[in-house]
């Protein structure tokens, strides 16, 4: 999951990297309340959403009172940013820059070791970097059994050629970082830019963190989870457990299996058609999982036709069949739906479908027949 | 011929005692599955169905024999657990769990290629290996694989993803076309067991003569695999990649399976594999075919 910004520098401050003193608000009100009490001006005012350009689209600014802190913050709160509405406002102390540099740490599955960029030139975005000048990258891949140990993070910042002003900055932030990056379960932990004050200090000026989803049981996330951002759907979704993922077609889609319900993604736009929703139901195929994911579906006001495309491994084609069958008694469903079931014991569970078949469910053999029918059944409403 | 497991390949379960482990365990023995031991700390000299349960792995192997583990502990477990199967002196551990942190993954890949570079790791979060008649190990339904035939051409199976795993043995025994052995490596993004550890394996075993190969979106692993293929292989592969319209920055159920920063597209991977001379199918029963195709003409 990703953090906001503010969230990632809470998360930071929880392993002693160095933020700016700052508060998240929802209101005008508090946000004037939460300069007075930061206690010096200029403070910033930051758009929280979890896109880039937030600068370009007007979503930071600087504030030399309150008048403009009331100002700058309710232009802010309730932005459109690039789709993203702005409903939280950070507020910080301004800094100081005197440099600005990148360093993140994320996992190469390639080299299937961590990957640690560090680059004197920060403040942008590290992907033009890596395009235009990909010397100015430092990279190290560290084995996590070894972890970082500070010679080798010194000579890392050494080889970026940050200012030998910063080095010990630096240094100290980078260890700490790979601590927050590795004991705090991130998939990615980013600080762009990484800062050099006139005074000496470096400091995070901004964090992006991407939390693994999987380490949620051993860590307090509840409030990060709390603020995903997820739109209706993926929400009602997320409450029944299901893997849901939102997309703007009408062809509703549900299979068992995350590679079956990519493919079945595939298959849809193959046959001209537009799916509306990536669901895995996972490999049971029960009634309770069924009946929640005709519910998420049915929700949705775009689908026009659902396509159940379910492949029976050790859960047989009668159980899936009886299911769909037991679901279909429990949620009224208004898009015609379509069924393609094989694998083991398919037969059997087409047997008990045969009886309940209509304009309103019907039945393809074949996983490429049944995503056609979906998708002019989608088409003709 | 099969590859990393065979009729003689013993197997003990950590996690037998559980629902899911037992489950399954007794599965894979009735398929013929030489299911030797399970292991609990804590029901150490029970039994579940008749197979003995000992307090450690290392207890189970001197006992029995055991080369192998198959691993339904929590994720919670599964870092300890696999450690346990190596220290203990098993060569092929198949971890099942799903939602193993990455972190845990990246940590015992390294430490198992540093300390116990004998030891191959399946998963986590995969579906398991069959060798269609001898052995069994993980979730995979031992009905929908067809049996090698001696001289006949029999196909090796590779492949990221459990259900697609399934529809590639389905389609195969439907145009009646016998598997070696057929590989779940998973959808993490850290597999233990990777593409190119099969290809190189089906690429020596004299009796698969040609590889089905499995992808998705995320990662490199499909492209690291193509280069293997276009320089070692001289079997012929027909591949599939899953998700060729999934939107970028979207997880799609699996962990690794993601596009993310333009990397990891389907069309990248199609392309890969197309210029190492692997024939691509748009969707599982294409690429059926197209191995039908090549399976007649060798």
């Amino acid at each position: 999951m990703d953090l906001f910004e503010y969230q990632g520098k809470q998360f930071f401050a929880s392993f002693d990297i160095p933020v700016s003193k700052g508060e998240a608000v929802t209101t005008v009100e508090d946000a004037v309340a939460a300069a007075g009490r930061i206690g010096e001006y200029p403070v910033v005012i930051k758009a929280q959403v979890q896109v880039g350009g937030r600068g370009k689209a007007g979503g930071i600014k600087l504030a030399n009172t309150a008048e403009e802190v009331r100002e700058y913050a309710s232009n802010i709160l309730g932005m459109d940013i690039k789709g993203h509405t702005v409903h939280v406002v950070w507020i910080e102390v301004a800094s100081d820059i005197a440099e600005e540099y990148y360093a993140s740490f994320t996992l190469d599955r390639s080299a299937k070791k961590h990957l640690g960029m560090l680059s004197a030139e920060g403040g942008v975005e590290i992907e033009a970097v890596a395009e235009e000048n990909p010397d100015a990258i430092a990279k190290i891949w560290i084995d996590p059994v070894d972890g970082l140990d500070e010679p080798t993070a010194r000579a890392w910042v050494k080889a970026a050629n940050l200012n030998p002003a910063a080095e010990d900055g630096a240094v100290d932030i980078l260890l700490k970082l790979y601590r927050a990056y590795t004991e705090g379960d991130a998939d990615l932990a980013e600080i762009n830019p990484l800062i050099l004050k006139p005074t000496g200090e470096v400091h995070a000026l901004d964090a992006k963190v991407t939390l693994d989803d999987n380490a949620i049981y051993r860590h307090e996330w509840a409030e990060y989870e709390a603020t995903q951002e997820r739109d209706s759907r993926e929400q009602a979704a997320h409450e029944k457990g299901l893997q849901y993922v939102g997309l703007d077609g009408s062809v509703g889609i549900i299979a068992n299996g995350a590679g079956l319900a990519m493919s079945t993604l595939d298959v849809v736009n193959q046959a001209g058609g537009k799916p509306a929703n990536f669901l895995d139901i996972g490999g049971g195929a029960n009634a309770d999982v069924m009946a929640g994911a005709l519910e998420v579906i049915n929700n949705d006001p775009a689908v026009k036709a659902i396509f159940i495309n379910i492949f029976g491994g050790i859960t047989r084609g009668e159980e899936v069949a009886n299911g769909i069958i037991e679901a279909l008694g429990r949620v009224s469903i208004e898009s015609p739906i379509v069924i393609r079931l094989d694998g083991t014991n398919a037969e059997e569970g087409r047997a008990i479908l045969a009886p309940h078949l209509s304009d309103q469910l019907q039945m393809q053999p074949t996983m490429l027949e049944a995503a056609s029918k979906a998708v002019e059944l989608a088409a003709s409403r | 011929m099969s590859i990393f497991v065979d009729e003689t390949t013993k197997v003990l379960y950590q996690g037998l005692t559980g629902s899911q482990g037992r489950y399954y365990g007794l599965l894979n023995r009735e398929y013929g599955t030489q299911v030797v031991a399970g292991t609990n700390p804590k029901k150490a000299g029970e039994n579940v169905d008749g197979i003995p349960i000992f307090a450690s792995v290392a207890d189970a192997v001197a006992e029995t024999g055991a080369t192998a583990s198959c691993i339904f502990i929590p994720a919670a477990g599964v870092r300890a657990a696999i450690m346990e199967a190596a220290e203990g002196g098993i060569e092929f551990i198949v971890c099942i769990t799903e939602g193993v942190p990455a972190q845990d993954e990246a940590w015992f890949f390294n430490k198992l290629k540093r300390d116990f570079p004998g030891v191959q790791l399946l998963g986590p979060n995969c579906p398991g290996i069959i060798s269609p008649g001898k052995c069994n190990i993980g979730i995979t339904a031992g009905h929908i694989a067809k049996n090698p035939e001696p001289g006949a051409n029999n196909v090796g199976i590779v492949s990221r993803s459990g259900t697609l795993t399934y529809q590639a043995l389905y389609e195969l025994q439907s145009q009646n076309i016998g598997v070696t052995t057929c590989v779940g490596i998973g959808g993490d993004p850290v597999p233990g067991t990777s593409f190119i550890d099969c290809l190189e394996r089906f690429e020596a075993d004299a009796e698969t003569t040609a590889v089905m190969m499995i992808g998705e979106i995320g990662g490199s692993a499909e492209e690291e695999a193509a280069e293997f293929i276009s320089s070692n292989m001289t079997k012929p592969v027909v591949g599939y990649i899953a998700g060729q319209t999934a939107p970028p920055g979207k997880k799609m159920g699996h962990a690794g399976a993601i596009v993310s920063g333009g990397k990891g597209t389907a069309a990248a991977k199609m392309d890969a594999m197309k210029a190492a001379g692997v024939s691509v199918g748009a969707n599982p029963t294409e690429a059926g075919l197209l191995m039908v195709d090549v399976v007649k003409g060798l």
